[in-house]
């Protein structure tokens, strides 16, 4: 099997554009988090706060292909130009054939779906109907409107299982490379926000509502205050290559992926499971051929929903103890859902390369139920050389994944 | 409509919709080749057509010989004129 290394990263966030703007907003305590005014009006919806994607320029891709994405795509291709520029890959290497992409999203576009809805329930008529439509609410919108406008011509991969999206695109695309298959892949995840994407977890008791006058006080994943998710949109891509690409070409390695594991938890579709969640872990390390005492820090998942927080610090805590750092970055940027775990990820590697740890904002009083683990509190200078993240989704999808810091040996 | 209220009226569903830049809109302007339009602009365009003047335009056979914006301006003109009749 080949190793797999990061070479490039891109970040679309309630938190700004870029990777390295996202490192920075962790680093500083900010959070993303505001009160929109539209869902208000929005009859049972209780939770008034999200984190939106501000101030980008969609202009910058050109019409041809901009015509057939709706927001999350145009997130996902902001993201993906900048992981490329960072990676200094160029068209060529798009055209190469060895170039390949696995983004997902949790469902296609909920913006268009209700645009073509409210015109065709009324009308009970087709003649509005753009030919771009299809384009925007197919699963693989991201997956496809990215390859189309970055001309690549290796595989194309659409994961879609919600929250575990992106970390299980990020280690589909790990396992392609490892195997041969593609030197490249451009990996991750996107999604725009609806508020039925709040209402989802509204109705479910597990959205946060209790802060929406005070937005940047929420989410708080671990702390005994919390009260559920606060969704948000953007994208967050990672640049995989094969050790041997990037060596090749001079490329500067950001890290190294070194194990993975996605697993299904059959014991409920909505109910997390400690024990499940522990062998997602277990497998992941196994699968990187490390021993839980190599890790130096878990990126928890950790939404800020009571049963969610629990279960996986139960699960943490059997297999790391209490002495390994953990912090979730959902109390900066909220939910965002299939695009969550690349965004943390990708602001993991740039802990890797800062040498320190990043916090969990919101995190005031730690739940005596989320007690028994090493919470980091602060920002605080760390040697990080080994790391596991995980992402968990509703419908039973765990996903965990390691990596490193890459050594030249 | 006068022709050229037509002719306005065309040129501006056309410039809104695809971004195009008014000083481009020229009668001899070929659709594909120098507005850079393709197979789904084109067929955008015969919904925007249809939203703007209120008629049907998609099944007519005459629609399929258009290749320049001159003959979008025509063949809208001759079939708001057919309707009137």
């Amino acid at each position: 099997m080949r190793r797999v290394v990061i070479t490039g990263l891109g970040a679309v966030s309630p938190l700004g554009s870029g990777a390295a703007q996202l490192l920075e907003a962790l680093c500083q305590g900010r959070n993303g988090i505001t009160r929109v005014p539209h869902l208000a009006g929005i009859g049972g919806l209780r939770s008034q706060v999200a984190g939106l994607v501000q101030a980008i320029d969609p202009q910058k891709i050109p019409r041809k292909y901009r015509r057939s994405m709706s927001p999350m795509s145009i997130y996902a291709i902001l993201a993906c130009q900048e992981a490329l520029t960072q990676a200094e890959l160029t068209p060529a290497h798009c055209a190469s054939g060895q170039m390949g992409v696995a983004i997902g999203s949790t469902v296609g576009s909920p913006q268009a779906t209700q645009g073509f809805f409210e015109d065709f329930l009324r009308s009970r008529s087709l003649d509005r109907m753009k030919s771009t439509l299809f384009f925007k609410i197919m699963n693989h919108s991201c997956a496809a409107n990215i390859a189309q406008a970055l001309e690549i011509t290796g595989r194309v991969l659409a994961p879609s299982s919600a929250c575990s999206t992106s970390c299980q695109a990020i280690g589909y695309g790990y396992e392609m490379i490892a195997c041969g298959k593609q030197d490249f892949m451009l990996c991750g995840g996107a999604d725009e926000f609806h508020p039925l994407t709040a209402a989802t977890f509204d109705i479910m008791n597990a959205a946060s509502f209790r802060f929406n006058e005070r937005p940047q006080q929420t989410p708080r994943p671990f702390d005994r205050d919390r009260d559920g998710v606060v969704c948000a949109e953007g994208s967050g891509v990672l640049l995989l290559e094969s050790l041997e690409a990037a060596r090749k070409r001079q490329a500067t390695i950001l890290g190294e992926i070194i194990g993975f594991a996605t697993l299904s938890d059959p014991t409920h579709i909505a109910h997390p499971d400690a024990a499940a969640i522990e062998r997602c872990m277990r497998a992941a390390l196994q699968d990187g051929g490390v021993a839980p005492e190599a890790i130096d820090y878990v990126n928890a998942h950790a939404t800020a929903t009571e049963q969610g927080d629990i279960a996986e610090c139960e699960a943490i805590h059997r297999i790391f103890g209490e002495n390994t750092p953990v912090s979730s970055f959902k109390g900066h940027l909220g939910h965002a859902l299939a695009a969550s775990g690349a965004l943390e990820l990708a602001a993991v590697v740039g802990m890797l390369n800062r040498t320190c740890l990043i916090p969990t904002l919101n995190l005031e009083n730690v739940d005596p139920r989320c007690a028994q683990i090493r919470h980091v509190r602060q920002v605080a200078n760390a040697n990080l050389n080994t790391v596991i993240k995980n992402n968990f989704a509703l419908g039973g999808v765990n996903s965990s994944l390691v990596l490193r810091r890459y050594e030249d040996d | 409509m006068t022709d050229a209220e037509i002719i306005a009226l065309i040129n501006i569903s056309l410039t809104e919709e695809f971004e195009l830049k008014m000083e481009d809109l020229k009668p001899e302007a070929l659709l594909f080749d120098d507005l850079e339009l393709d197979s789904l602009d084109i067929v955008d365009m015969v919904v925007v057509l249809e939203s703007a003047f209120q008629f049907k335009i998609r099944e007519e056979e005459s629609i399929r010989q258009i290749r320049t914006l001159g003959d979008i301006h025509n063949f809208v003109i001759n079939k708001k004129n057919a309707l009137l009749n």
